[in-house]
């Protein structure tokens, strides 16, 4: 067995044996972006507009934003006018919650939820180019804002059940997101480093996707590492879980389009 | 493909040298990789990048399978005079996206 080969074992069975404690949350002086876990060239590539790929999405939203969809031949900007102040800050409060749904909703969702009652279109699938850009041009408007969950009676009950969640061991590994994330960050998974896993940055250009993702996207990618079964696009796991995490990044600035390896 | 980024500085003096930075959307698809039922996925790839400085070309690459999505291509060149530049990406069916970017010399 080679010596890196030994380490990773070796951390391998040291993180099951941390798994034995409680995870306890991390402090809010010690909280760290997962900009602050990359390579200065990719932390050079989010900082510069124009060397950011994540920009060409932004750039495809803002056209998009003018165009008129649906049968109702209305554009976003024929409601809600220039995105640089009715979208300002807007995906700092999300998820939040809908009355149509019921529950609550994310960004995506609630794009749609305004495609299909108020344009009559379709709604966009998921991880689709036109969604993702929409989105990235929306949540681009908030960057630099600190994320500022709603105080809203409804969400808790579904917040709650995003920490279970987030805290319920899962997969063939029996891992927790909480294992990795609140009790391992700035270690190494491999050559990987582990982040706090704070959804700051979402839709981001990923360089390993080598395009825009959203954060359901990147939850998946973790439950198939974690070898258990991701659960289908719709499902209401990933905003229960987007609901807790952007509380436990409650007041962290947002950085879309980030990038991150 | 569709949308470009050219970022060229604001202010140029005669006789200086500036820098020009490019960023394209394209898949770069390799055609190494298979699809989800075994089928190849075809290469298309932007082949041919080049930059022309009123009309006259002073920068070009040749870009292969190993290059990432979306290429980010910077350069530098001397200002010699105001005027044009003029970006072209050809991809492999010979479709060419092109940008005209004006640059004033003071």
């Amino acid at each position: 067995m080679s010596r890196s080969a030994q380490r990773v074992t070796a951390g391998l069975a040291g993180l099951l044996l941390i798994g034995t404690a409680a995870s306890a949350e991390i402090p809010e002086g010690e909280r760290r972006s997962g900009f602050d876990y990359m390579s200065r060239e990719t932390q050079a590539m989010q900082r510069d507009d124009t060397a950011n790929p994540g920009m060409l999405w932004v750039r495809e939203g803002e056209a998009l934003w003018a165009k008129k969809a649906g049968p109702a031949e209305r554009a976003c900007a024929d409601c809600h006018d220039d995105a640089k102040s009715s979208m300002r800050g807007v995906a700092a409060r999300y998820p939040a919650f809908s009355e149509a749904a019921g529950r609550p909703v994310d960004l995506e969702q609630r794009i749609n939820e305004c495609r299909s009652e108020r344009q009559g279109a379709k709604p966009l699938p998921y991880e689709s180019q036109e969604l993702l850009a929409i989105t990235t041009y929306v949540a681009h408007q908030s960057r630099g804002l600190p994320v500022a969950p709603p105080r809203d009676e409804r969400l808790d009950a579904f917040r709650e059940r995003g920490r279970a969640l987030y805290e319920a061991r899962q997969g063939q590994l029996n891992l927790s997101c909480a294992l990795c994330h609140d009790d391992n960050p700035g270690r190494h998974l491999a050559a990987a480093p582990i982040p706090q896993a704070h959804p700051t940055g979402y839709p981001l250009y990923r360089l390993e996707w080598q395009g825009v993702g959203s954060l359901r996207r990147r939850l998946r990618n973790c439950l198939v590492g974690m070898r258990a079964e991701a659960y289908p696009y719709g499902a209401p796991e990933y905003v229960d879980l987007e609901l807790y995490l952007m509380s436990r990044a409650a007041g962290m600035p947002l950085e879309t389009p980030a990038v991150r390896p | 493909m569709a949308g470009a980024l050219i970022n060229v500085p604001k202010e140029i003096r005669r006789g200086e040298p500036f820098e020009i930075k490019t960023l394209v959307r394209h898949p770069m698809e390799t055609g190494y990789r298979r699809g989800a039922s075994g089928e190849e996925i075809p290469r298309d790839i932007v082949n041919r990048f080049t930059c022309a400085y009123n009309g006259q070309e002073i920068f070009s690459a040749d870009l292969f399978p190993a290059i990432a999505a979306n290429p980010f291509i910077s350069f530098f060149t001397v200002a010699t005079e105001s005027g044009e530049l003029v970006f072209t990406w050809t991809d492999d069916a010979g479709k060419a996206q092109t940008e005209t970017v004006k640059i004033t010399v003071a």
